[in-house]
């Protein structure tokens, strides 16, 4: 079975001109795989990720046909019911740990948070449970960092620490959405890896959405590529190159590549039939 | 990831008058066609806002009142008549009855609107004028000449309010112009402190650079580049503060330090009627409802304007 | 904060320096400004048209004693030299004679301070108490009718002639309804009963056990307390709004509740968490506005605070009275604001 399947889901956002569709009936599901979403900004790539958490507030409108994890309709949950879900069974690590860590409170406060509500741990147990994870992300002092407070770590620190908060309550799957846009070159590759070898490990599903073709080419199993809130191709990620639909073929032909050097990169030109063609269905 | 610029490009292209497609469009022809949609779609977020409009209403009839005081008003203000003194509400000729020297209280109240009318327009023309051009010139200048400026702002935050007016009226002399000098005095040192912060980041922005570049001067990027854009948050805190100054006026003149009998000015009648209010209740308690009235006017404006003009504050 | 280290270099051994050097900067600045508040109550004595030697001696004294009484009190001498002279004195604590009550302002004022500090604390406490969480409510409910209710109630706050409000809430509830008590801080019966200790009559016959006294003096205070009380409330829930919805629209908010937090959670630890030190600064600013500016209040409920006093001194050109209650109001707002700020640094940890 699958660990997630979404079916027909659209999010809307009602506005003075008009109702703005965020995402437009997109299908897909995910399996133990490592599944890339692909995008331009306002493709619907996160809006799709956070409905799947039931995270889009109001007057934001999902709907759905179904969005199931392991069989279960996430849509029919109750917000108690949901609340069970989130954090336990799907977790999701944001873009930049500088916004998403809570500025007054320890990474020790809030990482033990984090387990407290789903595991009926002593404090103690849930303090060496952390301080486990934080050693498990590559941390090297733990029990300094436990203390410290987030305006105190750097930003590859603060993802790493944000992905140990994520996967301390042992989750299935992970959304991460576009988790090294804000963080140094440098220490993308080191944040990629501890994530990539954790999410293996676990056996959990991964959902990564990314503006970057090439990153997600290389890190994923699968490739959704959304445009306008839909999705326009589905495909391998080791076969991108072979990929059909013109919007795929112009991303891929506007990136520089090594092996081929070129005078001039090529300019996307968007066709708006694109726009309104059926999404393609990313179901397994 | 939805921003509000794109959701306008779905809108389903509709009949609508052209004139309105005209101003709702997303690419603008013009500086001018730029300006005025920008306006017309604050219009229509103001009007979407029943509270505000319910302020802007009271606050137009305000200003037709005071203006048709002559025609509206039943009575002469001044006009004494003692031998029709004290009347209760609804007496025959004297809708709201009339007060111990027997004037007929609507009328002075329709005349008080001029005078309140009077006192919001001169401290508005002066205080956030003072306060702009000691914000500006202190972010702009900076060094020296900000610490100084801005000290002379916290020495005077420092002050009561109230009571820094009180004196100021106390030295120069009761009378409505000391009183409208006095509340200017204490209402300026806000707006400087607004006019600063956003001179402090607008002078970092790279088109400030630009204009520099290209050779312009201080004076010339204060007036021209970084004015026009501390005017809109000005704008908010004035219509924000005008309730406060209309509260301070009649304070003012209910400690007989504003205008002088037998001016209507609305504190100074509360404070003739505060001798009979056990049994005369309406002589003091109209004039304080019309205060109330006004300043909720404002007030309610303001907050709308504030979603407008300034988002970042109302969060909406 | 460099992306190279990893953490920060913890507090540096020249820590104590450092909070020396802040220390002696807060000190200076305060130094200033009351340097600068002493300058303006010493132009506007100086400007005011009362003669100060014709205020002491009286309208018809001689010619020669106008002069002796001139030179005695330094008015012969340049301006400067004066108002230094007058700096001194206030730095002894010394404001002159009161010319109304003919005793020195300094014993006045420490008369009078305590009765406008009980109220404005109280006030202040009915503020937080229902600001805050009205605040937060609107905050979290925004757009529906719970916001636009507390919108309304604190825009009323704002907009009521507080000495108004204070004539008719007598008229109605002392003199109609009779529920509360009158004008004064305590019945004619039950003056002067208990010995001033605090100078605050309730902490002062709850201490002596007076209980009698206690709950005259609360019928008393209650209507003014409420009123002040409405005011900070409107600015409290203002600003506490405010706060909240910039802090419930962060990243981190999100974070919570991807993590299975319970709203009420994500409410008031995470966001509240977050907007407890400007709501401490809004807080203090406006308990220093009550302690200021409560003066039409006082005057409404015959309350012998701080504000009726200047106000009445003022009234009979009693300058030294004004000048001195003036300056120990500024010195209590410059307090109330370095208060502020160094809660600031003690709550906030990218502060310290």
């Amino acid at each position: 079975m699958n660990l997630l399947d979404v079916e027909n889901l659209w999010v809307r956002f009602p506005s003075r001109t008009g109702v703005f569709d965020a995402v437009r009936g997109v299908s897909f599901s995910l399996g133990k795989e490592r599944l890339g979403i692909v995008g331009e900004s306002g493709s619907g790539k996160s809006m799709t990720g956070r409905a799947i958490l039931r995270l889009i507030r109001k007057p934001g409108i999902v709907t759905a046909d179904r969005i199931a994890i392991d069989g279960q309709d996430i849509m029919a949950m109750s917000e108690r019911q949901m609340r069970t879900v989130r954090g336990q069974r799907i977790s999701m690590v944001m873009q930049d740990p500088k916004f998403s860590l809570n500025p007054v409170m320890t990474v020790g406060e809030q990482i033990m948070e984090s387990y407290a509500l789903h595991a009926n741990a002593t404090k103690a147990e849930t303090r060496r449970k952390a301080l486990e994870m934080l050693e498990a992300v590559s941390i090297r002092d733990p029990e300094r960092v436990f203390r410290a407070y987030p305006h105190e770590m750097s930003g590859g620190m603060g993802q790493r620490i944000m992905i140990a908060m994520m996967l301390i309550p042992d989750p299935e799957i992970l959304i991460a959405d576009e988790p090294t846009s804000a963080l140094d070159v440098s220490v993308q590759t080191q944040v990629l890896s501890i994530l990539d070898r954790l999410v293996e490990a676990r056996g959990m599903g991964l959902i990564f959405i990314s503006h970057d073709l090439n990153l997600v080419s290389s890190f994923c199993d699968r490739v959704l590529i959304m445009y306008a809130g839909r999705i326009v191709e589905v495909c391998r990620a080791d076969r991108l190159s072979e990929a059909q639909h013109p919007y795929t073929r112009g991303l891929l032909n506007s990136l520089p590549r090594l092996d081929q050097p070129d005078r001039r990169l090529e300019v996307l030109k968007r066709d708006p039939v694109w726009r309104n063609a059926d999404s393609v269905s990313g179901m397994l | 990831m939805t921003n509000p610029a794109a959701s306008r490009n779905q809108m389903p292209e509709s009949d609508k008058p052209s004139l309105r497609r005209w101003l709702l469009t997303d690419t603008p022809a013009s500086r001018r066609q730029a300006r005025l949609a920008s306006l017309y779609q604050g219009w229509l977020t103001l009007k979407s806002n029943k509270l505000t409009m319910i302020g802007f209403g009271i606050l137009v009839t305000l200003v037709l009142v005071a203006i048709l005081a002559p025609w509206l008003a039943p009575h002469d203000p001044f006009a004494q008549d003692l031998g029709n003194r004290l009347k209760p509400l609804w007496t025959d000729g004297f809708l709201l009855g009339t007060d111990s020297l027997g004037r007929d209280i609507l009328s002075r109240l329709i005349y008080g609107s001029r005078i309140t009318l009077y006192i919001v327009i001169l401290v508005a023309l002066i205080a956030p004028v003072v306060g702009l051009f000691v914000g500006t010139v202190a972010g702009y200048v900076g060094g020296w000449a900000d610490m100084i400026l801005m000290r002379i702002t916290d020495i005077f935050l420092a002050f009561p309010r109230l009571v820094l007016a009180l004196a100021f009226v106390a030295a120069l002399g009761a009378g409505i112009e000391n009183a409208v000098l006095a509340i200017a005095l204490t209402a300026w040192p806000p707006y400087a402190r607004i006019a600063r912060a956003e001179t402090l980041t607008i002078r970092q922005s790279d088109y400030i650079h630009a204009v520099k570049l290209q050779g312009a001067g201080a004076l010339r990027i204060i007036t021209r580049h970084i004015w026009p854009l501390c005017i809109s948050s000005l704008i908010v805190r004035v219509t924000l503060d005008m309730a406060g100054i209309i509260l301070a006026a009649a304070g003012l003149g209910f400690l007989g330090l504003g205008a002088q009998p037998p001016s209507p000015e609305w504190g100074a009648m509360i404070s003739e009627g505060r001798k009979f209010i056990l049994d005369h209740w309406w002589i003091a308690t109209m004039p304080g409802l019309a205060i109330f009235t006004v300043s909720l006017a404002f007030n309610l404006l303001g907050d709308g304007l504030r979603d407008v003009l300034d988002p970042k504050d109302s969060g909406e | 904060m460099t992306a190279q280290s990893d953490i920060d270099k913890g507090r540096q051994p020249s820590a104590l320096v450092e909070s020396l050097v802040r220390a002696a900067k807060i000190l200076g600045s305060i130094a200033v400004t009351m340097l600068g508040l002493l300058f303006v109550t010493f132009v506007i004595g100086r400007v005011m048209p009362i003669d100060p030697v014709i205020s002491v001696l009286g309208e018809r004294a001689s010619r020669e004693a106008y002069e002796a009484t001139r030179i005695a009190m330094g008015l012969d001498k340049p301006l400067i030299v004066q108002f230094f002279v007058y700096i001194g004195d206030v730095i002894q604590g010394d404001f002159g004679q009161s010319r109304l009550t003919a005793r020195p302002v300094a014993d006045d004022i420490a008369r009078v301070f305590p009765a406008t500090l009980e109220l404005a604390t109280l006030g202040t406490l009915l503020g937080v108490v229902v600001g805050v969480p009205l605040g937060v409510l609107a905050a979290v409910k925004r757009g529906t009718w719970i916001d636009q209710v507390a919108r309304v109630v604190a825009l009323i706050g704002y907009s009521m002639p507080i000495f108004w409000l204070g004539l008719v809430g007598l008229l109605v509830f002392y003199g109609i309804l009779g529920w509360v008590g009158g004008p004064g801080r305590v019945g004619i019966f039950y003056v002067d009963l208990v010995p001033s200790v605090t100078g605050m009559i309730l902490v002062d016959s709850a201490l002596d056990g007076q209980w009698d006294v206690f709950w005259n003096a609360v019928s008393h205070i209650i209507l003014p307390a409420s009123l002040l009380g409405y005011y900070s409330l409107a600015y409290i829930s203002r600003m506490t709004r405010s706060f909240m919805l910039e802090q419930l629209s962060a990243e981190y908010i999100t974070t919570a509740r991807v993590k299975g937090m319970s709203e009420w959670t994500v409410v008031w630890r995470h966001a509240f968490g977050n907007i407890k030190v400007p709501l401490i600064t809004v807080i203090a600013l406006s308990y220093a506005g009550l302690l200021e500016g409560s003066v039409l209040t006082e005057i409404i409920f015959a309350w012998p605070g701080i504000g009726s006093y200047i106000t009445t001194a003022l009234l009979s050109a009693d300058m030294n009275a004004v000048l001195g209650g003036t300056v120990v109001v500024g010195l209590v707002f410059v307090c109330l604001n370095i208060f502020s700020d160094l809660l600031y640094k003690f709550f906030d940890p990218r502060a310290r």
